[in-house]
């Protein structure tokens, strides 16, 4: 008895914590449907959809949240082609400098992003590069890029290498191999990594601020607007982009189960 | 010919990460190490001044970065762990859903929902507006602007990344070396601390990893939750490189941080008896 007590209890904390990470959230939502006549958003003051018909009528804004769909598509292609290409020698392949390259992804992924940030800075400002969407790209790039080996080499060290041997014995050249089998294969993987770099790029403040030049992404947009006030557009734009990832999340988990179950 | 393939596989992200990662490491530590301005220009002196300059200067914000990311770690860590033991042992086919729910936050921006937290502590928000109307709270109650705030932002912002690596070395867990566990007369409470507890050990590794360096260099919740007095070393350098285009001080602290987490985490490494740091972490 005692111990289904235990249970029951750490259960309704469990949710506990949940509603807690998810009240922001709400928060989020439902002030995006306030009436707001004040310059703050704090307190509600009436039902409105006003702010959703004017959901473009701040143009930096439309122009901060354009660059970072632009920057985050152009980084996730990068890193997933150069992280899976990493992934899979890492994953395959014994050779001179693996340790190097383990302690490289090691490191890509544990340094501070403040450090990645101002260290950047001091590579562009020292050759004179001039700031902006390149910039940008380049530093999402690098750190989405390691989160992509991981995940693909998740995927390669679990795959069975005479599946590859019988391509080559029926006569499948390298590439022909690598396109049919290998890839379909360690699909999964290369998604996963697209989908964290991608979400890791459209979210970055810390990177971004050191090396954006006069580039404005839609987080240092909202940054940049804290102290005069976050139009109610943000907590829109917030919630369509919740509402579109929770979709394709939720039809994501149910098109799995579908193939593992049919 | 095959034997190439592997350096040709790796060769494009092996540039990427040298040229962008390796080299402005080192210029950095290179620019911490020369005097000057903007104006003059910087001249290499390989003057040790910056960093003991910079210590002298900013300790302060150096020791709270430390001790905000320490106690929000350990918060996390304590809030954190009986979430991913009952997702672990008890959720059955609920799993992944309990791990979506844990992951929602992560739909909408880390910015943007700092903000939102910000909302709801609002001096007079719905929260505490709402609370003093009915005069549960005193007038001048505030909670925004203060450690409190900060550090409930960090813990916020970062507990699932605290949650998840856990989940995942508890749910390796065997569950008949747990039953084996109580066939032989341990007590539930013995049963977690010598058997359960030990073998997530390398899941709490990954997780203190994965939320202290973050929580620590992290400028956002000071710069939203924390008003002016909570200023922690990740606005400092923003301030230094971005502001006063002070490159040689920002680098010196940049460094210095990074110096510090590093030492931190082998420390840390070593007493936790993990002998393979790189191991863990790829765990």
């Amino acid at each position: 008895m005692r111990t289904r007590l235990g249970d029951k209890a750490l259960y309704l904390y469990t949710w506990l914590i949940i509603l807690w990470l998810a009240s922001p959230i709400a928060v989020m939502i439902l002030f995006g449907f306030n009436d707001k006549q004040s310059k703050s958003n704090t307190s509600w003051q009436g039902f409105t959809f006003k702010w959703y018909q004017q959901l473009f009528a701040i143009d930096g804004l439309t122009e901060a949240l354009v660059n970072s769909l632009v920057i985050a598509v152009i980084s996730t292609v990068l890193a997933t082609v150069l992280g899976t290409l990493l992934g899979l020698a890492v994953g395959r392949y014994r050779f001179r400098g693996k340790g190097v390259t383990d302690f490289l992804i090691f490191a890509a992924i544990s340094t501070p992003e403040l450090v990645m940030g101002a260290s950047l800075l001091s590579l562009f400002v020292s050759g004179n590069a001039p700031r902006g969407h390149t910039t940008i790209i380049i530093a999402h790039t690098l750190f989405s890029l390691a989160f992509v080996v991981v995940t693909v080499r998740a995927r390669v060290v679990g795959l069975d290498p005479s599946l590859e041997e019988a391509a080559r014995d029926l006569g499948a050249g390298t590439w022909t191999t690598f396109r049919l089998v290998t890839l379909p294969s360690i699909m999964p993987g290369v998604a996963a990594g697209a989908m964290l770099a991608f979400a890791l790029s459209i979210d970055d403040y810390v990177v971004t601020s050191f090396v954006n030049g006069s580039t404005q992404t839609f987080p240092l947009w909202i940054v940049g607007a804290v102290k005069v006030g976050i139009p109610p557009q943000v907590n829109v734009m917030g919630t369509l982009i919740f509402g579109i990832g929770v979709l394709l999340a939720v039809a994501n988990a149910i098109s799995a189960r579908r193939k593992t179950t049919h | 010919m095959r034997r190439w393939t592997p350096y040709w596989l790796a060769l494009p992200a092996w540039l990427w990460l040298a040229i962008f990662l390796v080299v402005p490491i080192v210029a950095m530590a290179s620019v911490s190490l020369t005097t000057g301005n903007l104006i003059d220009g910087f001249s290499q002196t390989f003057s040790v001044s910056n960093y003991s300059d910079a210590i002298a200067k900013y300790s302060t914000q150096f020791v709270r970065s430390l001790v905000y990311g320490g106690v929000a770690t350990v918060i996390m860590l304590v809030l954190g762990y009986p979430v991913a033991y009952w997702i672990a042992f008890k959720a059955g086919h609920r799993k992944s859903m309990f791990l979506f729910l844990l992951l929602l936050p992560f739909f909408v921006s880390f910015v943007l929902r700092t903000i939102s937290w910000g909302f709801l502590l609002a001096d007079d928000g719905i929260l505490f507006g709402t609370l003093k109307g009915w005069g549960v709270l005193p007038e001048d109650f505030h909670v925004l602007a203060t450690t409190v705030a900060v550090i409930g932002g960090l813990v916020y912002n970062f507990l699932p990344f605290m949650i998840l690596p856990i989940y995942v070395a508890l749910e390796r867990v065997d569950p008949r070396v747990i039953e084996a566990s109580y066939d032989l007369y341990a007590s539930r409470f013995s049963t977690f601390r010598r058997v359960v507890l030990p073998l997530s050990l390398p899941g709490v590794f990954a997780g203190v990893l994965m939320t202290f360096v973050p929580a620590t260099a992290d400028p956002i919740n000071a710069q939203i939750l924390g008003g002016t007095s909570n200023t922690m070393i990740g606005n400092i350098v923003q301030t230094e490189y971005m502001v006063n285009s002070n490159y040689p001080t920002a680098s010196a602290i940049s460094f210095t941080l990074m110096a510090v987490l590093l030492i931190g985490i082998f420390i840390y490494a070593r007493a936790l008896g993990t002998e393979n740091v790189l191991e863990a972490a790829a765990r």
